[in-house]
């Protein structure tokens, strides 16, 4: 009787455990089939490529796509030489049981489970009114040009919520990198710089392009930190400076399903987009994984 | 020769030192430097997110100069204007030397104290009107609704996950369902946002048919979704990280599989599982897309989950967009802001520190 009662119980034990598992799997594949047997009709080259017409509800998402791409650009030539230099300081530099060493770690996690939109209010604290509004009255005595929401404020509050992403790849990468490689550089003769610079750096490329499209699949998906940042509903023109404003597509998506006059209408250009933003963050994110994969691989 | 025999004659003891070199010190100073910059990062953002919630405490000041304005009949100018034309060092010092006088203004002025500890305690959030009510209060009651709600989805299921994929699940599952996990990690939060709105919503209501379309409930689930990879992630890397000892000391003296899991594994990890559910809520709590989407934004004090909340993230994100910089309201929504990462902040400290040394502890054998 015991026995059989343990076997009802360990039965119901993998039962559930495997049935959150279905759930798990069931979800993410409804999503995905959803938003693309809905998205796919109105995915056309003519959607990419064109203007939103008609207060959008006609035409394409050209703006929204450039300007996304655009931000995420800039964002990168932030995010990476900085989170990477912290990384090799963290792999190479640091002594691993110091308080500093310690500190820059917490500082990192905390980093990463900041809210976004705390990002959004930091941009709009520092970036904008502290950096943007001291530019304008030092430079520009006053006129209002850098203290506003713009395409360069919004990157870098999106390159600062990236960054944890960015240094976590990037020093797992140069910890593979051999110690006897190291040594056998340090022992030829080469400094420690010359070391970083001709032997960890070039084996943990992989590992740097790969916390580069994680960062860029991340940004790219983000819409709180630029709600107040630089995003803008509609624009007639593309960005041309740094100073404007951008359309994004996930922006696109959040104005497009909440605050547009008539929803319904808009209904399949609303999927369309939100196909199109997965397809980025997800083309990226696999790119990604296959490098880490064939590193991994090449490493053993 | 015999002094220093290794060494080649052309080689002294001064050229054999390691040399000063510009590049050297150059990059290493750069590098540590940014790396410092990182936790300056974190000062920055505390500092800058708390520095815009200031004005609140300092209300009394506003309303003092508008008051002093009226009796000397000069025309109204409010804010900074009215600061720099007026001295300010002297508003300054007669505030702190007279407390007495300052609260006789602010009771005065009742109606345009438009801020106190009794506004931002009230139930009201009317932020634009006539007589504007900051009263967090729903917020708070929102935030909270919605995060027990989603927790209690994205918890059990999670961990039941993780505890299939560490203790049962044969290698090559496994190496299908982490992807999988990643996959829904990768969703944008907007993403779940919009297919919660557009599918969720109308799926849930068919089902259970009631009132408010957009409510807690549908809200909780869209970001349980964005909860349990998190939840998952942490709670499979600790369990996988329990001595297999424990589990072959287990199984030798004759418990199955599932008991083993059961009542090894399991309670072995639940200081991790612990530390999960933390930074499942921190996420949660923080979530904003999510909540401006699905949670239908309607200021409510309610306890039922199918009624519409406001969450505070979605407050800010909703109406940060509106304000006017610098006005009561825009310091209003940094505090909200201040509070919510202060939340994140300890969940995160707590999860980092005290789970871990437990954990640590816990492995090594030192507490039962």
């Amino acid at each position: 009787m015991k026995r059989m009662n343990n076997k009802i119980k360990g039965g119901l034990l993998v039962g559930t455990s495997a049935l959150s598992v279905v759930i798990i799997v069931a979800v993410v594949v409804i999503i995905l089939l959803v938003i693309i047997l809905q998205g796919k009709d109105r995915l056309t080259w003519e959607f990419l490529t064109a203007f939103p017409e008609n207060g959008m509800t006609e035409g394409g998402i050209f703006p929204a796509i450039y300007g996304t791409l655009l931000m995420v650009l800039i964002m990168t030539l932030a995010a990476v030489p900085f989170g990477t230099l912290t990384a090799i300081y963290m792999s190479e530099y640091a002594n691993e049981s110091s308080i500093i060493s310690k500190s820059i770690r917490f500082a990192v996690r905390t980093l990463a489970t900041v809210p976004s939109i705390i990002f959004g209010l930091f941009g709009l604290g520092f970036f904008i009114k502290f950096v943007g509004g001291g530019m304008d009255s030092m430079f520009l005595g006053g006129q209002l040009k850098w203290g506003q929401p713009n395409i360069l404020w919004a990157s870098l509050t999106m390159a600062l919520l990236t960054l944890p992403v960015v240094i976590v790849s990037v020093e797992e990468a140069i910890r593979t990198v051999p110690r006897e490689l190291r040594e056998a550089s340090l022992a030829l003769g080469a400094t420690r710089w010359q070391t970083i610079r001709k032997v960890v750096l070039p084996g943990s490329k992989a590992g740097i392009l790969t916390g580069t499209i994680l960062a860029v699949s991340r940004g790219a998906g983000e819409v709180a930190p630029i709600l107040f940042t630089g995003a803008a509903y509609y624009l007639a023109t593309l960005p041309h400076s740094l100073s404007d404003q951008f359309m994004s597509l996930g922006y696109h998506v959040y104005i497009m399903a909440t605050q547009s006059a008539n929803v319904d209408e808009t209904l399949p250009i609303q999927f369309a987009t939100t196909l199109v933003l997965l397809l980025l963050t997800f083309s990226l994110n696999m790119v990604a994984v296959v490098i880490r994969y064939r590193f991994r691989k090449k490493n053993k | 020769m015999n002094s220093e025999p290794f060494i080649k004659p052309g080689f002294t003891k001064e050229s054999l030192k390691k040399k000063f070199r510009l590049s050297e010190f150059i990059s290493e100073k750069v590098i540590s430097s940014t790396a410092f910059l990182t936790v300056g990062l974190i000062l920055l953002i505390f500092i800058f997110v708390f520095k815009e919630t200031l004005p609140i405490f300092h209300q009394h000041k506003e309303v003092k100069t508008r008051t002093e304005q009226n009796v000397t009949d000069k025309p109204i100018s409010y804010g900074e204007t009215a600061e720099s034309e007026s001295r300010p060092e002297v508003y300054g010092m007669e505030t702190e030397v007279q407390p007495t006088m300052e609260e006789r203004y602010g009771a005065d002025n009742r109606k345009e104290e438009i801020v106190g500890i009794s506004n931002l305690l009230g139930t009201e959030w009317q932020p634009v009107s006539e007589n504007p009510r900051f009263g967090l209060l729903p917020l708070l009651v929102g935030t909270v609704k919605i995060t027990l709600i989603s927790i209690l989805f994205a918890a059990p299921i999670a961990i039941m996950a993780a505890l299939f994929s560490a203790a049962f699940a044969p290698s090559w599952l496994r190496e299908l369902i982490k992807p999988v996990v990643e996959l829904l990690a990768g969703f944008p939060s907007v993403v779940i946002g919009f297919f919660a709105l557009m599918v969720m919503a109308t799926f849930f209501q068919d089902l259970f048919g009631y009132g408010a379309r957009l409510n807690a409930f549908v809200g909780g689930i869209a970001m349980a979704l964005a909860a349990i990879p998190i939840i998952f992630t942490v709670t499979e890397d600790v369990m996988t990280a329990v001595p297999s000892t424990y589990k072959e000391a287990s199984l030798a003296l004759g418990a199955s599989k599932w008991q083993t899991a059961f009542f090894v594994t399991l309670p072995a990890a639940t200081p991790g599982i612990f530390a999960a559910i933390l930074l499942g809520i921190g996420r949660i709590f923080g979530e904003t897309m999510i909540a401006l989407m699905a949670t239908g934004n309607a200021v409510l004090i309610s306890a039922n989950p199918f009624e519409s909340v406001r969450t505070f993230a979605a407050t800010i994100g909703a109406e940060m967009a509106e304000v006017v910089f610098g006005d009561t309201h825009y310091s209003v929504l940094f505090l909200i802001g201040s509070l919510l990462f202060i939340f994140t902040f300890s969940l995160n400290a707590i999860a980092e520190f005290y789970v871990k040394s437990r954990l640590i502890k816990r492995f090594q054998g030192k507490v039962s």
